[in-house]
C-alpha cells in the first residue's frame, strides 16, 4: 500500500492529467459534486459521499455520434465515427459505481460486442474511493458490495491527513509506477489506520434506516406472480412517467438510435439514452406496446427485480446507490417497490 | 402539525366511507421521515397511513387528470399555493369542477431536505420540526437547526394563506412565511447583464439539464396529451442534447408554452434532479406579462382569461420588449 | 471580418401575411423598389400563424435574421390575429433578448398592402442591421450542413 499526503495531492492530480483525460468529482458553483475534467482551478471535492451521476457516462455517453452518411446522386458513401483512443483515468469511484460497471459490461460486451462501449471501456482507468460517511440513500450492502473495497485498478482511501493508494489489476500498477516518488510506501500502523477507519464505516451503516434491507431471492422464480401482481397499480400510480431515474441510475441502458438530417444529402446517425418510463419508448408503427404508465413502472422494476437477474447469474441490475431515493420528484424508488413485493399478499 | 395530520386522516376516512369521493389524493410515509410520496387512497381503512408534515412539499392537483379523466371523484388535500394550481386547470378545461373536492389543508412552509444536508447532516435517522427549531437525529449525533433558513426555496416566496378554490377548509389557517423585497430581483439581476454574459450564463445553467423531463411532468400548467416534445416528427423530439442549440430550445420552448398560465408553484425548479434555475426563465415571464400587459396572477382565480389569449388594443408595440437596447 | 468581406450576405426569413405585407411586398415589386435578394418571404394567411416555434427553427437551421410582418393592429383581416401576434412576440423577443441570444436578430414589423415602398424600406434596413451583426452562431444548430 502506498501513501499521499493532502497538501500533494494536487501534484498527483497534475501528474495524472499527464497520462491521459482526468476525471474527478468536483465541487459546481451551486454546491454539487458531479465528475468534470480536472483543472488547475477545480474544486476536486472527495469528501462527497456520492456524485450526482455516476460515471456512466465515460462509457456510455449521454449522446454519442455513430455514423455520417452523405449520398451524392446514387451513390452513398458512410463514414463510422469511433470514440477516441485517448487514455481516459477517472478518480473518486464509489464502490457502487464500480460494480455498476460490471453490470453495463454484462450488456455490453455480449456478444455482439458493442464496439463503441469497449473501445471507451478498455481505455478508461479506475480508481475507486472507500466510502467513510455512507447516507440513510446508501443500500449496496444488499447486493454483497463492500463499501470499502471498491472493484477498481486502484482502490484508495481518505484519512484525516493522507490519501491511501493500493494497486490491484495490471493497469492499475503500471499506473503507479508511472506516478514513481510521488506515492510514498505506508507501514503497517498506517494501513491498520485504513483498517479502522473501514469499521467505523461498518458501524455507520449499521445504523442506518435500510442497514437490514434486501431483496427477496424469491422474485425472479416466481415471476408471472410478481408480474400479475396488484401492487403495481397502487404503486405506479404516483408516478410521473419522467425520466430522472433512469437518467441517474448508473446500471439503466437503454438507449434510442436517430438520425439527424444536416441537410443536402448529410445525415448524421446518433444513439441517445432512452427511458423506458417515457411514453415514446420503442415507439414503432402501432405505437408504444406499454401504453399504460403502470405497464411501464412495472416494466423497469421487473428488469431491474427479475428479468435481468435470470439472464445474468442471479445478479440484480441495481447497486444501491440511492441515487433514485435522492431524486425522484415524487419520491418512489426501488426500495420503496422491493418492499411492497415483500409483503404483498399475492407475490 | 400532528393536529391537522390528524384531521386530514378523519377528513378523509370520513369522505370515502360516506361515497362523497371515488379517491383522495395526500401523502404517505416514506422509508426516512422526509420523502413522503404523494399516494391515492381509495378505502376509508387505508387512511390511517396519510401523513402530513413539513415535508409534503408535492402539488397533489396534477393528479387530478387521472381521476377525472377516469371519472372518479377525487377529494384533494391543497395547500395554498396548491389551489392556484387546480384553478389553473379548470381555466383549461383539463379536469371537471364536479368531479374534485378540494379541502384547504394549512401549511407554514415545507422544509428542504437538501438544505438539511448541506448544513452538515449526514446519514440522516430522524427528522423533527418543533416551532421555530428542527431536529436532526443522524447516524453521526444530533444537529438543531433554525427552521427559517431550511425553507424550501418556493416557500421563501409565499403567495400567502388564502385557498384560492376550496370546498371546505381543514381546520384554522396557519401563518405563513413572509417575503420581504422585490420577488423580480433576480430576474432583474440577469437582465442588467450585457449579452455575452447573459449567454454565458445561461449557456452553463442549461448544460446541466439532462431531459429528464420532470419538470414537464410535475407541472400543472403543461397538460397536453402529445407533447410537442414527445412527437417524433417533431423538430425538437430530441431526447438528448445532440447539439448545444437544443439545450436552450426545449427551456425556452417550454418555459414560453406556460407562459401566463404559470401560476408560480415553484415545483419545477424543487424537482429538477439538476438544480437547474427555471424559476429564473418562469419569473421573466411573469415579470414581463405583469410589466407588459398588465399585472395578472394565474390561478387566482377560474375565469379572468390568461394573457396569452387575450388583448388590448392599445398593447405596447413588441420592440418594448427591447426598448433602450437598440440603438433603433 | 464582416469590413473587408464584401461579399457575405446574410440569411434571411421574411413571414409575411398574405393580406397585407404579402401584398405590400407584391407593391414593392410592381414601383420597382428594390431590396434584397438574401431575403426568403415565407406566405401566411396571417401574422397570428407564425408560431414561435418557427422563427426558432429558422435561426437553428442557418437564419441570420428572422423578420415577421403583418397588417397594421386594428386593420388585420381577420379582425383580431394580430392582436395576438403582437402580445405572443413581444415575450418572445423579450425572452430571446434575456437569454442573450437573438434580441438583435428579431423584429416585428407591420407593412399594409399599400405601402410597397415602406416594405422595401423596412427590408433593406433590416437586411442592413443583420450584416452588420454577421453570422448567427449562438442560434444556429452545428449539425446543420453549410
Amino acid at each position: 500500500m502506498y501513501k499521499i499526503s493532502k497538501e500533494n495531492l494536487p501534484k498527483l492530480y497534475t501528474a495524472l492529467a499527464q497520462q491521459g483525460r482526468l476525471l474527478l468529482p468536483c465541487q459546481n458553483k451551486d454546491g454539487k459534486t458531479d465528475f468534470a475534467d480536472y483543472t488547475v482551478t477545480a474544486k476536486v471535492n472527495l469528501a462527497a459521499t456520492l456524485t450526482a451521476r455516476s460515471a456512466k457516462d465515460v462509457f456510455f455517453p449521454q449522446v454519442e455520434n455513430l455514423l455520417k452518411f452523405s449520398a451524392q446522386g446514387k451513390k452513398l458513401s458512410l463514414e463510422q465515427i469511433l470514440p477516441s483512443s485517448e487514455t481516459v483515468i477517472v478518480m473518486g469511484v464509489r464502490a457502487c459505481d464500480a460494480r455498476s460497471f460490471k453490470i453495463l459490461d454484462r450488456v455490453f460486451l455480449k456478444e455482439p460486442v458493442d464496439s463503441y462501449y469497449q473501445a471507451r471501456r478498455e481505455n478508461t482507468l479506475l480508481i475507486g474511493l472507500g466510502c467513510t460517511a455512507p447516507e440513510e440513500t446508501c443500500f449496496c450492502h444488499a447486493f454483497g458490495i463492500d463499501a470499502d473495497k471498491p472493484e477498481t485498478d486502484v482502490q484508495t482511501w481518505l484519512t484525516e491527513d493522507s490519501l491511501y493508494w493500493l494497486p490491484v489489476t495490471k493497469k492499475g500498477e503500471a499506473l503507479s509506477e508511472k506516478l514513481g516518488a510521488l506515492l510514498e510506501l505506508a507501514d503497517e500502523t498506517e494501513q491498520k489506520k485504513v483498517e479502522e477507519q473501514a469499521a467505523v464505516t461498518k458501524k455507520i451503516l449499521n445504523l442506518l434506516p435500510l442497514h437490514d434491507f434486501k431483496i427477496n431471492d424469491k422474485l425472479p422464480a416466481n415471476e408471472l406472480k410478481v408480474f400479475n401482481s396488484k401492487v403495481w397499480e397502487k404503486l405506479s400510480s404516483s408516478c410521473l412517467s419522467c425520466c430522472t431515474c433512469t437518467y441517474i441510475c448508473p446500471t439503466c441502458h437503454c438507449y434510442d438510435i436517430r438520425d439527424y438530417q444536416a441537410g443536402e444529402g448529410k445525415t448524421e446517425r446518433f444513439r441517445c439514452w432512452d427511458s423506458c418510463m417515457a411514453g415514446d419508448f420503442t415507439k414503432m408503427a402501432h405505437g408504444n406496446p406499454r401504453k399504460t404508465r403502470l405497464e411501464r413502472f412495472r416494466q423497469r422494476y421487473m428488469h431491474k427485480l427479475v428479468y435481468f437477474p435470470e439472464n445474468n447469474d442471479g445478479v440484480y441490475a441495481c447497486v444501491g446507490c440511492g441515487r433514485c431515493l435522492q431524486k425522484c420528484p415524487v419520491n418512489l424508488n426501488i426500495v420503496k417497490v422491493a418492499k411492497a413485493l415483500e409483503v404483498s399478499e399475492d407475490v | 402539525m400532528r393536529k391537522i395530520e390528524k384531521l386530514m386522516r378523519e377528513k378523509a376516512a370520513e369522505l370515502l366511507a360516506d361515497g362523497a369521493v371515488d379517491r383522495v389524493l395526500a401523502w404517505r410515509r416514506g422509508e426516512f421521515f422526509y420523502d413522503n410520496a404523494p399516494a391515492f387512497f381509495a378505502d376509508a381503512k387505508e387512511c390511517e397511513q396519510i401523513v402530513y408534515d413539513e415535508f409534503c412539499p408535492a402539488n397533489l392537483c396534477k393528479y387530478l387528470l387521472q381521476t377525472s379523466s377516469k371519472g372518479l371523484k377525487a377529494a384533494v388535500f391543497l395547500k395554498p399555493c396548491d389551489t392556484y394550481g387546480v384553478n389553473q386547470l379548470l381555466k383549461d378545461n383539463r379536469i371537471k369542477r364536479e368531479l374534485v373536492h378540494a379541502v384547504g389543508t394549512p401549511c407554514s412552509g415545507m422544509l428542504d431536505i437538501k438544505k438539511i444536508k448541506t448544513a452538515g447532516a449526514k446519514g440522516i435517522i430522524k427528522v423533527e420540526a418543533a416551532g421555530d427549531e428542527v431536529i436532526v437525529t443522524t447516524a453521526l449525533g444530533e444537529i438543531k437547526l433554525p427552521k427559517a433558513e431550511l425553507l424550501l426555496d418556493k416557500c421563501r416566496m409565499c403567495k400567502g394563506n388564502e385557498y384560492k378554490i376550496a370546498d371546505e377548509e381543514l381546520g384554522e389557517k396557519l401563518p405563513t412565511p413572509v417575503f420581504v423585497g422585490d420577488k423580480f430581483a433576480a430576474v432583474k439581476a440577469i437582465e442588467a447583464m450585457p449579452p455575452e454574459e447573459k449567454f454565458a450564463f445561461w449557456q452553463q445553467e442549461l448544460s446541466k439539464c439532462i431531459r429528464c423531463n420532470a419538470c414537464r411532468d410535475i407541472c400543472p400548467a403543461c397538460t397536453c396529451e402529445q407533447c410537442i416534445f414527445d412527437h417524433p416528427e417533431s423538430p425538437v423530439a430530441g431526447k438528448a442534447y445532440a447539439d448545444p442549440v437544443e439545450e436552450q430550445f426545449f427551456h425556452i420552448i417550454r418555459a414560453y408554452h406556460v407562459a401566463g398560465r404559470c401560476v408560480g408553484c415553484g415545483e419545477c425548479a424543487r424537482v429538477c434532479p439538476q438544480g437547474v434555475k427555471l424559476g429564473l426563465l418562469n419569473m421573466k415571464f411573469m415579470k414581463d406579462i405583469n410589466t407588459f400587459f398588465g399585472p395578472y396572477q394565474a390561478g387566482a382565480d377560474a375565469v379572468t382569461p390568461a394573457p396569452q389569449v387575450d388583448y388590448k388594443q392599445n398593447d405596447y408595440e413588441v420592440s418594448i420588449a427591447v426598448a433602450g437596447k437598440r440603438g433603433k | 471580418m464582416l469590413e473587408q468581406n464584401n461579399t457575405y450576405q446574410p440569411k434571411i426569413v421574411a413571414f409575411c401575411c398574405n393580406w397585407c405585407s404579402y401584398a405590400g411586398a407584391d407593391g414593392a415589386g410592381t414601383a420597382r423598389k428594390h431590396y434584397p435578394a438574401n431575403i426568403k418571404i415565407i406566405k401566411v394567411p396571417c401574422s397570428c400563424r407564425v408560431n414561435p416555434l418557427f422563427i426558432l427553427r429558422a435561426f437553428a437551421r442557418g437564419a441570420d435574421g428572422v423578420i415577421l410582418c403583418g397588417c397594421h393592429p386594428g386593420d388585420c383581416h381577420y379582425t383580431t390575429g394580430n392582436y395576438f401576434t403582437r402580445r405572443r412576440m413581444t415575450l418572445l423577443l423579450s425572452m430571446l433578448d434575456y437569454l442573450g441570444v437573438a434580441g438583435d436578430r428579431f423584429r416585428v414589423e407591420w407593412v399594409s398592402a399599400a405601402e410597397g415602398a415602406r416594405f422595401a424600406e423596412v427590408m433593406n434596413n433590416f437586411a442592413a442591421h443583420i450584416a452588420a451583426l454577421g453570422k448567427n452562431v449562438k442560434l444556429r444548430d452545428l449539425r446543420c450542413a453549410k
